[in-house]
């Protein structure tokens, strides 16, 4: 990361940090939604972005996270602190069963597969109704405290989700800047001339879809705190591709095209709300038009001024 | 006559059930020397390297490598043995840089090893050193070849396995790359090599094997195969001239 990059990335969190003591509860509350989305698109772009693989089953990690960390909270009375590493586990060892698939089909037909498992739990998610509610979800999920201090209001839970966001970020910078990054990318770029080096391909493809749905997970903690309930429809299939939206968007295989891309699916639909009805037909044309003038996301604009070149 | 270190022994391999490459091949690599592996198109001679690097099981016979049968080990119990393969063609990856691609060559080295192993190797390659922190992508042909050849070595292997090492290298470039296999060669690492440009490589080599249709067809010293008027035939196919110059094994029919 250059200097610049690195005074511009200060000055974007300051803002963000700043920005919501002049917002009205609803401006907070979409700005903590984006922190929470964002670390399950970091988890998205690190098996989609920089492992090569498919991915259209995120939100399904979301749900599963939300989910035991609802149960855990309202029916076993379990701490927000136990239940968000039970989650994160938990969505860890059904992402490793989930890679399984990825060691066989890829592409399109891992796109397939992923998209059944999405819809497998939804399908739980609704019809397990004593377990899960069904239809009627789970409501009155608390909030946690931290050292006795409540994080019940907007803007506390805020800063915690903000500063959640920004350690899981730093894990992962950390993970794709060691030897496992390296491996990943190996992974992505060729995984024949990856094993050829000694890459455990098997390993790294499990361990990429299982951190991708520990990110996920988490997020779905989060989730299922900051709005206090949640249903199956929040990690329908729909949801899945918007996380994958948000990672193409913005950028996929760049550490910070999740951000810009969530920032689009995110607040984007939100800032087009003055235009009523036609706001998500405007939303959709955009994302069209991103598509075609800037195929490798948002963050590939720089590039694309570096070398003066056309689309790709 | 230095040992064998690498034997195969009547293997029987291919990349179907119905397609058999190698035809009951047997063939000796020995220690210390660059074994040339040559013929026309489609003699099995890239399948040879394959199937010692465990990217393809033979079907019958016995590949061994110091004596032990290796069949069927993958490639990662292949490189902790000591057997490093450097395929055809660019090999790199190019999105990452010159230091990223070494590391990734030792990624089942501990950490603190690695570093060391790195400097190692980038002494033997000083133009790599001057390139480290560069892009992959961004370096010249042979610089590339270099570098995949250095990652390759960064396990210290008792085996090289090249693949066409010149191909879309220079004239220039292709000496280079082959001093470098034959300096390897005389600090005691086997090479086995597969390439195209064959005049060159033999003046670099210490053995020549000619396949045809996966079989052993010829198996001399390199330097008479050099001086040899028929090669130009052999390369491209053709019958082996004298059967007492056929290698151990070798059918006689071909």
């Amino acid at each position: 990361m250059s200097k610049t990059q690195r005074i511009a990335l200060v000055i974007g969190l300051v803002l963000y940090a700043v920005l919501p003591q002049f917002l009205k509860s609803y401006g907070v509350y979409l700005m903590t939604l984006l922190c929470v989305y964002l670390m399950a698109a970091f988890g998205l772009n690190l098996i989609v972005g920089y492992a090569g693989q498919m991915s259209i089953g995120q939100a399904a990690f979301y749900g599963i996270g939300a989910y035991v960390a609802a149960i855990l909270m309202t029916k076993m009375g379990i701490s927000f602190w136990f239940a968000l590493p039970i989650a994160a586990i938990a969505c860890f060892v059904v992402g490793l069963a989930l890679g399984f698939p990825a060691l066989r089909v890829q592409h399109h037909y891992l796109a397939f597969a992923t998209l059944g498992f999405n819809v497998l739990v939804f399908l739980v998610m609704r019809n397990e109704e004593d377990l899960t509610g069904g239809t009627f979800g789970i409501s009155n999920i608390p909030r946690p405290s931290i050292f006795g201090y409540s994080l019940d209001g907007a803007l506390p839970f805020f800063y915690f989700a903000f500063v959640s966001v920004i350690l899981l970020a730093a894990v992962l910078w950390w993970l794709l800047r060691s030897p496992w990054g390296r491996a990943f990318a190996a992974l992505r770029d060729n995984p024949i001339r990856a094993e050829s080096t000694g890459v455990n391909i098997t390993a790294y493809t499990l361990l990429a879809f299982a951190i991708g749905a520990a990110c996920a997970g988490i997020g779905g903690v989060y989730l299922a705190a900051l709005v206090n309930f949640i249903e199956p429809g929040q990690f329908s299939l729909s949801v899945s591709l918007l996380m994958l939206l948000a990672v193409i968007v913005g950028g996929s295989g760049r550490f910070f095209g999740p951000v810009l891309g969530s920032i689009v699916v995110v607040l984007l639909p939100e800032w087009l709300r003055f235009l009523q009805d036609w706001y998500l037909a405007i939303f959709g044309f955009a994302v069209i038009v991103l598509m075609v003038y800037l195929p490798g996301g948002l963050l590939s604009l720089g590039d694309r001024f570096k070398s003066g070149g056309g689309t790709r | 006559m230095a040992e064998s270190i690498i034997e195969f022994d009547r293997v029987v391999a291919g990349y179907s059930p119905s397609v058999t490459i190698l035809n009951e091949l047997t063939l000796d690599a020995r220690k210390g020397e660059i074994t040339l592996l040559i013929g026309p198109n489609g003699a099995g001679k890239s399948t040879v390297l394959k199937t010692l690097f465990g990217m393809l099981i033979p079907r019958s016979g016995e590949v061994r490598f110091e004596g032990k049968r290796i069949n069927g080990k993958t490639q990662r119990q292949l490189l902790a043995e000591g057997i490093a393969f450097v395929p055809q063609g660019r090999n790199l990856f190019g999105s990452l840089s010159v230091r990223h691609n070494l590391e990734l060559g030792g990624i089942t080295l501990p950490r603190g090893e690695l570093n060391g192993r790195i400097e190692e190797v980038l002494t033997q390659f000083p133009r790599i050193k001057e390139r480290i922190n560069n892009q992959a992508s961004t370096m010249s042909g042979g610089e590339q070849k270099q570098l995949e050849v250095g990652r390759a070595l960064l396990l210290r292997p008792r085996v090289l396995l090249i693949d066409e090492p010149s191909i879309g290298l220079s004239p220039k470039l292709v000496q280079d790359v082959m001093s470098l296999l034959r300096r390897l060669a005389d600090n005691g690492t086997t090479v086995v090599m597969v390439e195209q440009n064959v005049r060159t490589a033999l003046k670099y080599s210490n053995r020549a094997l000619v396949l045809e249709m996966g079989r052993l067809a010829l198996d001399r010293p390199a330097s008479e195969l050099l001086d040899d008027p028929n090669l130009n035939r052999l390369f491209l196919g053709g019958h082996a001239p004298a059967k007492e110059n056929m290698g151990r094994g070798a059918s006689a029919d071909v």
